[in-house]
């Protein structure tokens, strides 16, 4: 049986690919973060679109992720995927945060075989290139992504369970809670890459409703060397706000592991 | 006995002493109106009263809320009175500290509230009323006051939408 790294040595030529970004922003949009009953719901939309929060392009189809504020695992409900937008519930029995979560991780690239380049298949994992890629493939491109897409709901005070980092791709630790957000106050935020700090990596924020203006007012922001960006908010609001970084991949020798983390925040008045 | 020592060391007047009234307030009277409102769908709103400053966590002095709704369904708004849901209401204190009451009808709502029961170190506070009507809008006022205060002092803030006038008079 061919092992990846015989066929790779078998290339003749192996590089890194630049992962293509995202065409569209992912996003899932809560109703609101912040619950104050005692059995109460939270209602999400979620898709794929360019301006935020407005769908018309593609829904989200994959179910999300829950995690509890107890940290054990939780499932949303009633999720129905539509023409532009999915919509799903969830029911809140527990008080602090949840954490309703998108990751995603594979391998994208390409080969050329007798010289025609094909593609990876969509959905390819490591773990399954030695069987995608055929023996006497040339020009092998590989590049490893993980994404995360992460949305935080919070019945009575907040807490930080759910924070707990995994080690893997990024991550968002709070040190501002992003259920504590108001207008007009600077909110911090520690990014994480595989553990570590991720440090000097760029930060974009957006601002929901663009539909109803002229002007993005995207922003863009850097992390320190702490790993940690700082966000005044303009104004009261849903907020879009993603980082990427790369890294060298340590599933696959000589590719590039794309990392990205999104999240929408919700900001409220003083 | 030891009185005569007793007015030189604090420089009291004899008269304010004989007549027993403290150098410093003992109850903080604050009166709420609730403004009448002519909108075709009027709820009683939702007002919190509490105090903040000084360093100390926020002290919620009173809640008004739909109590009385079956298995606490009156609670799913309280976030909605944000500011107070944010500095004291979303610790849940609210649920058992006596604190929470039905809420009123148009019309100025007076409560006192004893030194004791305040229990406020000496500093610089403010006192936070804040409204929030459904269909309808939210105000916060705010009316600074030092602790301890003198008695007769009085301040007030007046609001322009969902709350009426509120002062805090102190008295003996």
């Amino acid at each position: 049986m061919k092992t990846l790294h015989t066929l790779l040595a078998a290339a003749v030529c192996t590089a890194a690919i630049a992962t293509p970004l995202q065409a569209h922003r992912l996003w899932m949009l809560p109703s609101t973060t912040i619950v104050s009953g005692d059995d109460d719901w939270v209602t999400f939309d979620a898709a794929a679109s360019n301006d935020l929060f407005f769908p018309d392009h593609q829904p989200l189809r994959a179910e999300p992720a829950v995690v509890q504020p107890d940290g054990t695992p939780g499932k949303v409900e009633n999720m129905h995927i539509g023409q532009y937008r999915s919509n799903f519930d969830l029911h809140m029995t527990q008080k602090g945060t949840y954490k309703i979560v998108i990751r995603n991780g594979g391998v994208m690239g390409s080969f050329k075989v007798n010289g025609v380049e094909q593609r990876l298949p969509r959905g390819t994992t490591a773990d399954k290139l030695a069987t995608a890629i055929p023996a006497g493939a040339t020009d092998v491109k590989l590049g490893e992504t993980l994404s995360r897409n992460e949305v935080f709901v919070t019945s009575g005070a907040p807490t930080e369970t759910v924070f707990k980092p995994s080690g893997e791709g990024l991550e968002l630790v709070p040190v501002t809670h992003p259920n504590d957000l108001v207008a007009g106050e600077a909110a911090t935020f520690k990014l994480i890459a595989d553990g570590k700090p991720a440090a000097n990596i760029e930060v974009t924020v957006i601002p929901g409703g663009s539909r109803y203006r002229s002007s993005v007012n995207e922003v863009t922001l850097k992390t320190d060397a702490q790993g940690q960006v700082s966000v005044t908010w303009p104004g009261a609001g849903m907020y879009w706000m993603s980082a990427s970084a790369s890294a060298p991949s340590t599933a696959i020798p000589n590719a590039e592991k794309r990392m990205s983390y999104t999240t929408v925040l919700e900001v409220l008045q003083p | 006995m030891n009185l005569s020592h007793r007015l030189i060391f604090t420089g009291l007047p004899v008269a304010g002493l004989a007549a027993g009234m403290p150098a410093f307030a003992q109850t903080m009277d604050v009166a709420v109106t609730v403004p009448r409102l002519s909108v075709a769908e009027y709820h009683r709103p939702y007002v919190a009263i509490f105090i903040e400053g000084n360093g100390t966590p926020a002290k919620t002095l009173s809640v008004w809320y739909d109590v009385k709704k079956a298995k606490n369904e009156g609670r799913k708004w309280l976030n909605e009175v944000r500011s107070w849901w944010r500095a004291s209401g979303r610790t849940n204190a609210f649920v058992s500290d006596g604190t929470s009451g039905a809420t009123r009808a148009p019309g100025v709502q007076s409560m006192s509230f004893s030194s004791a029961k305040l229990g406020l170190k000496p500093g610089q506070y403010t006192l936070v009323v804040e409204a929030a009507r459904e269909t309808g809008g939210r105000e916060v006022l705010r009316v600074p006051f030092t602790w301890p205060a003198k008695p007769g002092q009085s301040a007030r803030a007046a609001g322009k939408t969902e709350l009426g006038t509120v002062a805090v008079t102190f008295k003996p």
